[in-house]
């Protein structure tokens, strides 16, 4: 049901783990739905210098916390803000239509990520 | 394919067909095409080996070779034993009595009816997964017509006090339906001594093929046919008899009959081998069911892992050639968690984190100490990798 794209990045997760000193954090989803995300991010001359990911969740949610995480690394934060969870899904070559919603978060938790760096700073769009 | 290289562990959703299964099948097949209903002399041969194969399947449910009906599985049966049991009696009343853990070819039925003005209560069952039987006597009403609840549950293999309920209720004009899909062949089955109306039975859950299951209905129950046309099984459910499937299903019937007492043994014994190799490897989890391996099927066992997810676990074990279902219903496409696991007051959180195992015929001591060996490292790498668990 999965592309070998999911299943690659759910057998070999890249980024996966906590940055201890983060800049930025977000969290989406809850364990009730089954599906949470934890995203933490380093931030270096306006760029995502690092950033790591924690999941809980099917494969679906395993593989775009996983492909999110690639997508950010080194890009600026305006672009990185730009990343959708549909742009996740097309990188991983499609998901099933019933995970569409629940299990894709990844983009929503890195913008949180962002958010909360950016409202430390005391401005932008936090 | 690796399929001999797999390890089967998910046998309540399909059970590989026994090779003595495949070769009964085979000539019915191929050169004993005829049609049964036919009156020359290879028609004559179909309608003999399936009259052969009804009293193979009445003689071990203690059922009269008349009171067994061919369907195409489990899910027909249970169709046409609630909307043929609800239509034939709608003038004596409209209310159904169900609980709230059955399989869903049950639970969409009845809410198929209640959308054509039936009512239906819904029993609760305990935290084990099991209703109480005066509960089932209290949702009693004049106008009740039929009670429908299953024998074993399918996710955590509770098993349901029909016998009793069946006391309880005998009075009261209601027909008594029982899905006893996941029991036959597995624990003691014998309409008498359950004291049903209908029961439900299939038989890929037993070794058989796919496609083909019974419905017994007892001597003088009315129910109306679900399928109309030809004048097959004695005018009530029309069709040309799936022969292969009905000399399958009646062969996977002969061989549990074989059986079934000693490997329910030696299933109870390799589930109790498995929980106490998961118990001392991992912690933070726990058995969803009844304690008492007596109320549970024999080879199932269903857990719950605090932290994690039901479908990453299915998809690790998958990737060390072990084949299991989930306790969530995730991989089916609902992305609700599991409605029995729910009834029993387990929170959604941990309804996620289960899993079912079903062990069968083909599983050793090996498989299981296997299964223990690449499950601890599973859950070992999901925790890790999982934002709300931190022990």
């Amino acid at each position: 049901m999965y592309t070998e794209k999911v299943m690659d990045h759910f057998r070999n997760p890249r980024n996966m783990g906590v940055i201890e000193d983060a800049d930025g954090v977000g969290e989406v989803g809850n364990p009730t739905c089954g599906d949470m995300m934890r995203i933490t991010i380093k931030v270096k001359d306006d760029r995502v210098d690092d950033v790591k990911f924690q999941t809980l969740g099917c494969g679906a949610a395993v593989a775009t916390s996983s492909i999110v995480t690639e997508m950010a690394k080194g890009k600026t934060l305006d672009e990185a803000m730009d990343i959708t969870n549909k742009s996740v899904a097309e990188e991983l070559g499609g998901l099933p239509a019933n995970k569409m919603h629940c299990s894709n978060l990844a983009a929503d938790g890195l913008q949180e990520a962002i958010k909360d760096y950016r409202s430390k700073q005391g401005g932008g769009e936090g | 394919m690796q399929l001999e290289h797999m390890i089967y562990m998910d046998h309540a959703a399909t059970t590989p067909t026994d090779e003595r299964v495949a070769d009964a099948m085979e000539p019915w097949v191929r050169e004993q095409y005829g049609n049964p209903s036919t009156l020359y002399t290879i028609g004559g041969h179909a309608a003999r080996a399936i009259e052969e194969a009804r009293a193979t399947i009445a003689d071990f449910l203690g059922a009269h070779p008349e009171e067994i009906f061919f369907t195409s599985g489990g899910t027909e049966s249970d169709n046409w034993a609630l909307k043929g049991a609800a239509d034939a009696h709608r003038k004596r009343g409209r209310h159904l009595i169900t609980t709230t853990i059955e399989h869903h070819a049950v639970i969409d039925t009845m809410e198929f009816l209640e959308k054509r003005d039936y009512e239906v209560t819904r029993v609760p069952v305990d935290s084990r997964g099991i209703v109480d039987p005066e509960d089932i006597r209290k949702a009693l009403r004049e106008d009740t017509i039929l009670v429908s609840v299953m024998h074993a549950n399918n996710e955590v293999g509770s098993i349901q006090p029909i016998a009793e309920i069946s006391e309880l209720i005998k009075d009261s004009g209601a027909l008594f339906h029982t899905d006893a899909v996941q029991s036959v062949g597995k624990i003691p089955v014998d309409v008498d001594q359950l004291g049903v109306n209908l029961l439900s039975l299939s038989g890929h859950k037993i070794y058989g093929p796919k496609g083909v299951g019974a419905l017994f209905i007892r001597k003088r129950t009315r129910i109306t046919p679900l399928l109309h046309g030809g004048g097959q099984e004695r005018r009530r459910r029309a069709g040309t008899q799936n022969v292969p499937g009905i000399i399958g299903v009646a062969k996977a019937i002969e061989l549990a009959a074989e059986t079934r007492d000693g490997e329910a043994e030696r299933e109870r014994a390799l589930v109790a081998r498995m929980w106490m190799g998961l118990q001392e490897r991992i912690p933070d989890m726990a058995l969803n069911g009844p304690e008492d391996p007596s109320l549970r099927l024999p080879g199932m066992i269903n857990f719950r892992v605090e932290g994690i997810e039901g479908e990453a676990m299915i998809l690790c074990l998958d990737m060390n050639r072990v084949g299991v279902s989930s306790g969530s219903a995730c991989t089916t496409g609902s992305l609700d968690p599991s409605h029995v696991l729910l009834a029993m007051g387990i929170p959604a959180e941990l309804a996620h984190g289960s899993l079912r195992i079903s062990l069968g015929r083909d599983n050793t001591e090996t498989d299981v100490d296997y299964f223990v060996d690449v499950f601890a490292p599973v859950v070992k790498r999901l925790r890790d990798m999982s934002p709300v668990y931190d022990k």
